[in-house]
């Protein structure tokens, strides 16, 4: 087993029960730390798939900025394991079929899929200047656009968090 | 002048025109002119038309209009033929009509201003539709003037809508022309299967080509005869006639006696050559005639309402006609349908002036004595009534003596039989005559004060008339006279196609001279009858009994027919009705809405604005989506 | 090392998100639990573009300026989307997804 696998297996684990943790923990702030956890593992896989800008630029946005967003309105609201709210038994149960269901058919249906395997050697592509390139190349519209995008988003969340008078 | 033959029907198409369109604008006196002008005019037409046609070797013509349908190998032109039959027919149809029109102005004059135009609008359509069914090349076009009279006699019969009686009987009238229209128009198809044509000659050349007693002729024969039953009125198809007499009166006259009832005969004399190519169907027909005749004839005998008597006898002059037919003399049975036209056209306008006098009342046994207070009307009835009794010198001895005799040369038994008839007819319309004209008034007196004769407008047609009943039959001189029968001559080329196939029955000329002797003898000595009993008629109020019952109510053959046919139709309708319409048909169209509304109840609750729910559905979903991918 | 591997561990993921959303009634680990099978996605669209560069693609960057976007949309949806949980429980007091059944009228 070469060091790759290794890691991956290690990180693999770590995100798939941080996940597990999410959904599962019944205090909504050990949720959204065990969401960071998976997403700095991520963010490790990233690393490992040579897309370095990506890794970084997902801790910074994801873990940096969005999660600690949630964390801040969850604070805000004072939520904790006592107040939350929880589904009947069997609801829950069906939730957690449903979802192992489109697993094991998801899987099923990917199993022989045949594809050329990853290299353990690095490429250049995830490095800032390629991407640059390619972004400034071919994506100047969408980038621009997601500026608009981005502009209104802030638009309506102050419209929609602004207290009605 | 032949090509302008489409003035003839043309003419009346503008009078309906302008009549019906201009109901409620037009004056009476302005409506009378039109409708009786356009009538006349197409006479001077058809007039003209005549003299043309009858000089000798004139041979038919058709004129073609337009294209009439044209679909695949089948071509049928809007045409017109003109030859001896149709010119004659067109004679008679324009002539009666016109004289029937300007009675009308006076018979009807009574209507308001909207119905009188509404029913010279009818009548108009009515002479254009005839028309168009004499004057057609083909038997498409000839259907659409058999339809176009039909739909006319239900207008006209049912011209007093707002009595369900009467528009009962134009229904009846109508539902049992229909009957026997589907056999001409199931004709028309074997027709066109077998000949790939309905043009006259071409069908005429090919029913020859395929030589004699062929199944398909004999069926094509046979179909159009179902046709002509039910217009011409024949068993089993009769009881519609005299229930049309719910009609005005020169309705009945023009209508139910002297044109549209004939068409039949026009079509089966039309189509001569098919029948004879076919003797057994020619047998039927004469059957079918000679029984009609003589059922008929005995009804006539103890009716009391005066416009059935009439009708009877109409039906049972029909029958008369198709014995002629179906004895193959053709020529015999067109002059009979002439004057036929004169003299039941003069009792039917007759009765109408009594009636008109009598102020609505048909019942004979509430006239009696109507000769002094009405002398010309008297006069001309009885005119006419010598004319259909077959007195020698009038024209009805002549045609009907013509039609005894062929019988006579072709079988024993139905000339016996068609005779019994011939003295029923003198019996009944003589027996009509007295208690109408003779003895003493018998209605109230208030009718009696009422009692005058009609004005010009309505005498002046019966006068004409009654000439025409006198004169008509010199057309048709018996040759044992000694003199060319005239209109045997005339018709010759029409005929000419069956007398090459079947040679026409030859009676030796002292048969024929004991027979006329015969005829006319019986048929006075049933006259005396007649007047004897019925001279000084007065109403004894009593019930018939027996036979006389039986002939009264028409051999109950109005009930069988309600027994056999209407009642258990109706009963079926019913069962349809309650059973499958209800409980079948209703159900399952009621049961489908009901499952949509039920069906959508339950949907509903699908939509319960649960979010969490939704996303529940919508992975469920995906998760189909993907097996039913798998899996295929 | 197959690219398969990847493949399961996303779609693990992404079921794992699935089943958050599922189970829980609070509004907020649902969006959690959507940001986590957006993750999943954004880590399979990495693998694949590592697999086509290292196959010689020169344009499999592209998926990775994919990935971008995602984060970018995502970082706009959280915005919005927490601005709305906010003003819910402004309201109502709770971020229980059950009270929101007004979707029926």
């Amino acid at each position: 087993m070469s060091t790759q696998q290794i890691i991956f297996l290690v990180l693999s684990v770590i995100s798939l029960v941080c996940a597990m943790g999410v959904i599962l923990s019944k205090n909504p702030v050990s949720s959204v730390l065990c969401l960071i956890l998976t997403f700095f593992t991520i963010a490790g896989h990233y690393v490992m798939l040579n897309a370095q800008f990506l890794a970084v630029v997902h801790i910074i946005v994801y873990a940096g900025a969005i999660m600690v967003l949630f964390l801040f309105v969850i604070m805000l609201m004072n939520l904790n394991a006592d107040i939350e709210p929880q589904k009947r038994n069997w609801l829950k149960y069906a939730g957690a079929i449903s979802g192992g269901t489109l697993l094991v058919i998801l899987v099923a249906a990917l199993r022989d899929a045949s594809m050329p395997s990853l290299q353990s050697g690095a490429t250049e592509i995830g490095l800032i200047g390629n991407l640059g390139k390619t972004l400034f190349n071919h994506y100047v519209v969408p980038f621009e656009v997601s500026s608009v995008l981005f502009l209104s988003a802030m638009v309506g969340a102050v419209v929609i968090g602004k207290k009605e008078h | 002048m032949i090509n302008l033959v489409w003035l003839v029907p043309f003419l009346p198409l503008l009078g309906f025109l302008i009549n019906g369109l201009g109901r409620r604008y037009l004056s009476k006196s302005q409506v009378g002119i039109v409708g009786s002008g356009v009538i006349l005019a197409a006479f001077v037409v058809s007039l003209l038309i005549f003299l043309e046609v009858r000089q000798p070797g004139f041979s038919a013509q058709t004129i073609t209009l337009f294209d009439f349908i044209s679909a695949g190998s089948l071509h049928i032109p809007f045409a017109f033929q003109v030859d001896q039959l149709s010119a004659l027919f067109l004679l008679i149809i324009t002539g009666v009509g016109s004289l029937i029109h300007i009675y009308s102005t006076a018979y009807m004059h009574d209507e308001s201003n909207e119905s009188f135009a509404r029913y010279f609008a009818y009548l108009n359509l009515f002479v254009f539709s005839m028309l168009i069914l004499v004057l057609g090349a083909n038997y498409v076009l000839m259907f659409i003037g058999w339809e176009g009279v039909g739909l006319c006699s239900y207008l006209l019969i049912g011209f007093w809508f707002k009595n369900t009686a009467y528009n009962n009987a134009a229904k009846k009238a109508f539902v049992m022309n229909r009957i026997g229209d589907l056999g001409f128009l199931l004709g028309i198809f074997l027709m066109i299967v077998n000949f790939n044509s309905v043009t006259f000659s071409h069908v005429f050349g090919g029913a020859k080509a395929m030589g004699l007693n062929n199944v398909a002729v004999a069926a094509i024969a046979i179909l159009l005869f179902v046709g002509a039953m039910g217009k011409s009125a024949q068993i089993p198809l009769y009881t519609w006639l005299p229930d049309a007499m719910a009609g005005p009166t020169p309705v009945s006259a023009l209508i139910h006696a002297a044109t549209m009832v004939t068409a039949g005969i026009y079509m089966v004399a039309r189509s001569n050559v098919l029948y004879s190519l076919v003797p057994h169907i020619q047998t039927v027909v004469a059957i079918i005639g000679l029984v009609t005749a003589l059922l008929a004839a005995s009804i006539a005998l103890k009716q009391n309402d005066i416009k059935k008597v009439l009708a009877y006898s109409t039906v049972s002059q029909l029958g008369y006609m198709f014995l002629a037919l179906g004895v193959g003399a053709y020529t015999a049975a067109v002059f009979h349908v002439m004057t036929h036209a004169f003299f039941k056209a003069l009792l039917f306008l007759g009765s109408g002036s009594v009636i008109h006098a009598m102020g609505g009342e048909q019942d004979i046994r509430k006239m009696g004595g109507l000769k002094k207070y009405m002398p010309t009307t008297h006069w001309t009835f009885l005119v006419g009534c010598l004319a259909i009794a077959g007195i020698p010198g009038l024209s009805g001895f002549f045609s009907k003596d013509e039609i005894l005799a062929h019988t006579f040369a072709a079988n024993k038994v139905m000339y016996v039989l068609a005779l019994a008839g011939a003295l029923m007819t003198a019996f009944y319309m003589f027996r009509l005559y007295y208690i109408t004209f003779s003895g003493s008034f018998r209605g109230t007196h208030e009718q009696e004060h009422h009692l005058h004769e009609s004005p010009a407008a309505m005498t002046i047609p019966l006068v004409v008339l009654a000439l025409l009943s006198i004169l008509g039959g010199y057309l048709g001189l018996p040759e044992v006279f000694g003199v060319k029968h005239l209109l045997a001559s005339y018709l010759s080329p029409v005929f000419a196609g069956s007398a090459a196939i079947a040679t026409p029955h030859h009676l030796e000329h002292s048969m024929e001279w004991i027979l006329m002797g015969l005829s006319t003898v019986l048929v006075i000595v049933f006259i005396l009858i007649a007047r004897g009993r019925y001279a000084k008629y007065t109403d004894s109020g009593k019930e018939n009994t027996g036979l006389a019952k039986v002939l009264e109510n028409k051999w109950y053959v109005d009930e069988l027919y309600d027994a056999v046919i209407v009642k258990p139709l109706g009963m079926l309708s019913r069962f349809f009705q309650d059973k499958l319409e209800r409980n079948g048909i209703d159900r399952l169209v009621n049961g489908a809405g009901r499952a949509v509304t039920w069906g959508s109840q339950q949907a509903r609750r699908l939509q319960n604005g649960q979010v969490g729910f939704y996303v529940f559905a919508m992975v469920i979903g995906i998760i189909v989506l993907f097996v039913i991918g798998l899996l295929l | 090392m197959p690219v398969q591997y990847y493949i399961f561990l996303s779609i693990a993921l992404f079921c794992i998100g699935v089943m958050g959303v599922l189970m829980r009634r609070n509004a907020i680990i649902i969006f959690m639990c959507i940001e986590l099978m957006l993750n999943a996605v954004n880590l399979l669209m990495v693998a694949f573009s590592k697999m086509w560069a290292d196959a010689g693609r020169i344009d499999a960057a592209a998926a990775q300026i994919f990935v971008f976007f995602i984060m970018v949309v995502a970082a706009a949806e959280v915005a919005v989307g927490l601005a709305i949980i906010v003003m819910v429980y402004r309201n109502t007091h709770a971020v229980d997804i059950n009270i929101l059944n007004r979707l029926k009228n």
